[in-house]
């Protein structure tokens, strides 16, 4: 009970998450690294910044995003050999990171958004189901 | 999986260069901000408004970054390594306390380990042999009359060997070698070398390799053939430099001409496994066909075939041992025999099973005194620390967070424990195997090995959790408002407390107790044994082996006999001498029943008394007592009357109604008249009772040897070199034989005892201490924190007397209730330590008395130190601090 409480949270000290926060929803970070691999894919080469606005803006403020929040996934993507990066400048002239995807990447991406579409549709077609006894 | 890989190289890459990886993100991170302000400007947003919204749409900065150093890093160890660096703060912070927890478990964890590597060689290890589980030691069940009723004759041996079902193979070693029984010449002075025959496949049976050169062959052990003998390894490096050429040399053994055949690797210990603190140097083949008249003389040791089980060959043996002969060419000879068989291992270490686990108990109970007296420490640091971790709390830190910083701490200073153990430990079993004196089996080996090592890492990390857990619980568990509060004047911390820390003492004092009472039991039985008497006067007496050649004949012995006594009662402080052939508590024999003259026995009904040869004066010099009759004389010619003299009990034995001095006894058909009665002497075991002994003169029936024993009131030591010049002068072929006193002897005898008995009394030493230094702690932080209480005690008129009487009395009840349960609690024990107490009961009043006295009085001198402190309290000062 309050002990095995204790050693639960003692040996488990991965984070906590709250994934609903006023009608928007918190991507997990797995779900952020799926649509930063896609943002990748539909814009080339980009920047940090330049990511996070083109979400925001594709997703129509629906996604809770802390910008910030995306350096995390962009790291643990380049050290997961999916995305490459190298020093370049801006339109206005900036020094800023770019980002860009790599082979395997985009073999992950295919890979994911297959398995998320499978997935999707069929938790969609399970929600559907009518409901008995009502 | 390669990415797998991939990703971890590289988070442990990004682990090591965390400052090169910040430096890049804050630079990308001031990029992205840029160029949000200049988004913003763009839409038309003044510069202020501008900024603070492209800092607010970024979120906070110090989670984006440290959700970084997680995702790119190795987050777990980052905060292990934080925890490391704090509690290495802290622990600098309070050196005193680091020091004396990191002593306190290194002396529990050292004892552990060490014990631990002692009881892995001898009782968990496997014998140093291939194959260990297949080897059976075989002998008749065991009799009162020594090793020859425990041996086979040659003829029994080659019969077993041929006509069992069940083994391999089966080996065996001459029994009744002694030490020093050869003389190795032709290399200055003659040294003493002690050798042992074994039957030819010895080595094959025991899985043993040479390192140099062969094992013996059947032709080695053929009648006539050449001389051979396979080195010992220790012996070969000691007494030949290890000369990797020894192979085919010959060696000059007793003036014969031996060929080395080869060198036993180092791993076997020949004196380790079959006879505890001794060693032997050289071994040579038996040769069966010179010893088909000899009596009982081997040993045997069976390797099992594959597949066949102990039950299985037990039974086979049961058939087979019947069918042997003493001697084949003497049919009423056969049946006499039985072979019980026993697990090689069992046999070497069988005895000391019980003595063993009780140490490792003993020694275990030491780990848990550490762990409680910890565990209190902790506590009171616990207490003094709570303003500090009510702080971190509110500051935001998990209650698991201070646990895991807890667990750290105690880690750290049980790892620095183990430390300390692993090199006490390291020394305790470098000190056990390189002394010879202790007479317990495989003890050379000892040494702090990988399952020591293992079981050392085990016991830490239980160690640290047992006494790293409870003060965490508790102040994981402190009400916050409470703690900060408590700091302020005049306010305890609750009862709750102290009861959890007296619960610690009382156990504490209870174990404590437990090893005290087992200790005191142990010291007993010991001081019992040394009381035995042991039919002999062991002091002021020392044994050296002599070489004489007497070319078989007993007038030339005798003549040889008496002149060397003559000469070495001639040596100024010599007050006696004799000669014997065994010494009392080594090795011994027996040639078959003696009997009342005219008295018809049934088989086995007659009594087979031990044989000792011996000259006049040697019962003299030995201390023993004639109880009645006379001393042999060297009037007792080879061609006279032949005489002999008994000990009590056999005395007893053939002679019930007393009176033996002057009947007659027979032996093979030899009439013996009984001259004299000597005491019991405690001949095989000082603890076990003196059976049989009869003593003929060595002017009238051959020895096995001859050890000149002599009596002096000088320390023994003064008299070797002359004795030894003495020897020399009449037979230069004397080797440097060993100078013993009989008083180590009987010491090696006790060994065993006296190993354990000094084992658990200084582990129950140790945790007395640690009683000790709980009970201090506690009542001295208990009178800290009631000094205002006692100050306002002392203003209302109480004395200081009354004031010390008061802390007193708190200790005396924790020290009571300690004892109570403990003395309840080693009457249970004692009973299960019972077999290996001697003389006493293990209820015995005495040894229970005297140590809940010694408990209670330590108790009271570790709360006097406090209580005097706290009677000195000035009452103003103590009511106007805070």
């Amino acid at each position: 009970m309050w002990y095995s409480h204790i050693f639960y949270s003692t040996l488990m000290w991965d984070d906590h998450r709250r994934e609903h926060v006023q009608g928007k929803t918190r991507p997990s970070s797995r779900h952020l690294d799926l649509i930063v691999l896609r943002t990748l894919v539909a814009m080339g080469p980009m920047h940090g910044y330049g990511i996070a606005r083109r979400i925001e803006q594709v997703s129509g403020n629906q996604v809770l995003l802390n910008q910030g929040t995306i350096y995390a996934s962009l790291v643990r993507l380049q050290q997961r050999g999916l995305i490459s990066t190298r020093w370049g400048t801006s339109g206005s002239g900036r020094q800023a990171k770019y980002y860009s995807i790599t082979r395997s990447g985009r073999k992950r991406l295919a890979a994911e958004t297959e398995n998320w579409q499978r997935l999707s549709a069929v938790i969609g077609r399970l929600l559907a189901t009518p409901e008995v006894g009502r | 999986m390669r990415d797998f890989m991939r990703e971890w190289l590289m988070r442990v890459r990004s682990f090591f260069r965390k400052r090169e990886f910040d430096q890049d993100l804050e630079r990308e991170i001031s990029s992205h901000i840029e160029m949000a302000v200049e988004e913003n400007l763009r839409q038309g947003m003044i510069p202020e408004e501008a900024r603070r919204q492209a800092l607010v749409r970024f979120g906070g900065m110090e989670q984006a970054k440290e959700r970084h150093r997680e995702a790119r890093g190795l987050p777990l160890l980052d905060s292990i390594v934080q925890d490391l660096r704090y509690t290495f703060r802290t622990l600098r912070r309070d050196r005193a306390f680091a020091v004396i927890a990191v002593l306190i478990l290194g002396l529990g964890i050292g004892a552990n380990t060490a014990v631990f590597s002692v009881v892995d060689t001898i009782l968990l290890r496997p014998l140093p042999f291939a194959n260990p589980q297949q080897l059976v030691w075989i002998a008749p069940p065991p009799t009162k009359c020594g090793f020859s009723c425990e041996t086979y004759s040659a003829d029994a041996f080659e019969e077993f060997r041929a006509q069992n079902h069940s083994f391999q193979d089966v080996a065996g070693y001459f029994a009744f070698s002694t030490e020093d029984n050869y003389r190795l010449t032709g290399r200055g002075e003659p040294v003493p070398a002690t050798g042992i025959y074994v039957t030819r496949s010895f080595f094959q049976v025991l899985g043993v390799e040479p390192s140099l050169g062969r094992l013996f062959t059947p032709d080695d052990a053929r009648k006539g053939s050449h001389p051979v003998a396979l080195l010992a390894n220790a012996y070969w490096r000691r007494q030949f430099a290890a000369d990797p050429k020894i192979v085919g040399k010959a060696i000059d053994l007793n003036g014969q001409a031996v060929t080395v055949i080869g060198v036993l690797p180092p791993s076997f210990d020949f004196g380790a496994v079959f006879s505890p603190g001794e060693k032997v140097d050289l071994f040579t083949p038996f040769v069966l066909d010179d010893w088909r008249d000899d009596g009982n003389d081997l040993t045997m040791i069976g390797r099992l075939k594959p597949g066949v089980s102990l039950p299985q060959a037990q039974a086979d043996a049961n058939l087979v041992a019947p069918r042997l002969y003493f001697n084949i060419k003497y049919p009423t000879t056969k049946g006499w025999y039985k072979a019980h068989l026993t697990p090689l291992k069992v046999y070497v270490t069988g005895r000391l099973h019980r003595s063993l686990i009780v140490l490792w108990c003993a020694v275990g109970f030491i780990l848990l005194i550490v762990c409680v007296n910890l565990a209190n420490l902790l506590l009171g640091r616990a207490a003094a620390r709570s303003k500090e971790f009510a702080m971190r709390i509110a500051l935001g830190a998990g209650r698991r967070r201070l646990i895991r910083q807890l667990l750290t701490e105690s880690l750290v200073l049980a790892s620095a424990g183990a430390a300390l153990g692993l090199g006490i430990a390291y020394a305790i079993t470098q000190y056990l195997a390189h002394q010879g004196s202790i007479a317990l089996p495989l003890l050379s080996d000892v040494r702090v090995g990988g399952g020591a090592l293992a079981w050392t890492v085990l016991i830490t990390v239980v160690a640290a959790a047992l006494f790293g857990l409870l003060p965490g619980f508790r102040i994981s568990g402190v009400n916050l408002q409470e703690a900060l509060k408590d700091a302020g004047p005049g306010m305890s911390d609750g009862r709750k407390h102290d009861r959890l820390r007296g619960v610690l003492v009382v156990s504490e004092v209870a174990l404590a107790c437990v090893l005290l009472i087992g200790a005191g039991l142990l010291l007993r039985s010991f001081l019992h044994v040394l009381d035995v008497d042991l039919g002999f006067e062991p002091s002021h007496a020392a044994a050296i082996k002599v070489d004489y050649d007497d070319g078989g004949s007993p007038a030339k012995r005798s003549v040889i006999f008496q002149q060397i006594l003559s000469h070495i009662e001639a040596i100024p402080g010599v007050e006696a001498a004799g000669i014997v052939d065994y010494l009392p508590l080594g090795r011994n024999r027996n040639w078959g029943e003696l009997k009342v003259e005219g008295k018809i026995y049934r088989t086995g009904e007659a009594p087979s008394p031990l044989v000792y040869v011996v000259t006049p004066g040697f019962f003299r010099a030995m201390g023993m007592r004639l109880v009645a009759g006379r001393d042999f004389s060297w009037e007792d010619s080879p061609n006279g009357r032949k005489v002999i003299v008994i000990n009590e009990a056999l005395a007893r034995a053939l002679w019930p109604q007393g009176n033996a001095v002057g009947q007659i006894a027979v032996r093979d058909g030899q009439s013996l008249l009984v001259i004299g009665v000597v005491a019991d002497v405690r001949e095989t075991s000082v603890e076990g009772a003196p059976g049989w002994q009869v003593y003929y003169p060595a002017t009238q029936a051959g020895p096995a040897g001859a050890e000149l024993v002599i009596r002096t009131k000088l320390p023994p030591d003064t008299l070797a070199d002359s004795v030894l010049r003495t020897l020399r002068q009449l037979n230069p072929n004397q080797p440097a034989a060993a100078f013993v006193p009989i008083q180590q002897i009987v010491d090696h005898a006790v060994s065993p005892r006296r190993f354990f008995m000094l084992l658990v009394t200084c582990f129950a030493a140790l945790g007395l201490i640690l009683a000790a230094l709980g009970i201090y702690g506690v009542i001295s932080y208990s009178v800290t924190r009631r000094t205002q209480e006692i100050g306002i005690r002392m203003a209302l008129g109480a004395t200081p007397g009354n004031v010390q009487l008061l802390v007193l009395r708190a200790t005396l009840r924790l020290a009571l209730i300690g004892v109570a349960i403990g003395v309840a609690a080693s009457l249970a024990v004692a009973r299960l330590i019972a077999s290996l107490l001697f003389g006493i009961t293990p209820s015995d009043p005495v040894t229970f008395a005297a140590i809940v006295v010694i408990l209670a009085s330590v108790a009271i001198l570790a709360g006097y130190i406090p209580a005097r402190r706290a009677s000195r309290i000035d009452p103003m000062s103590a009511l106007r601090a805070n």
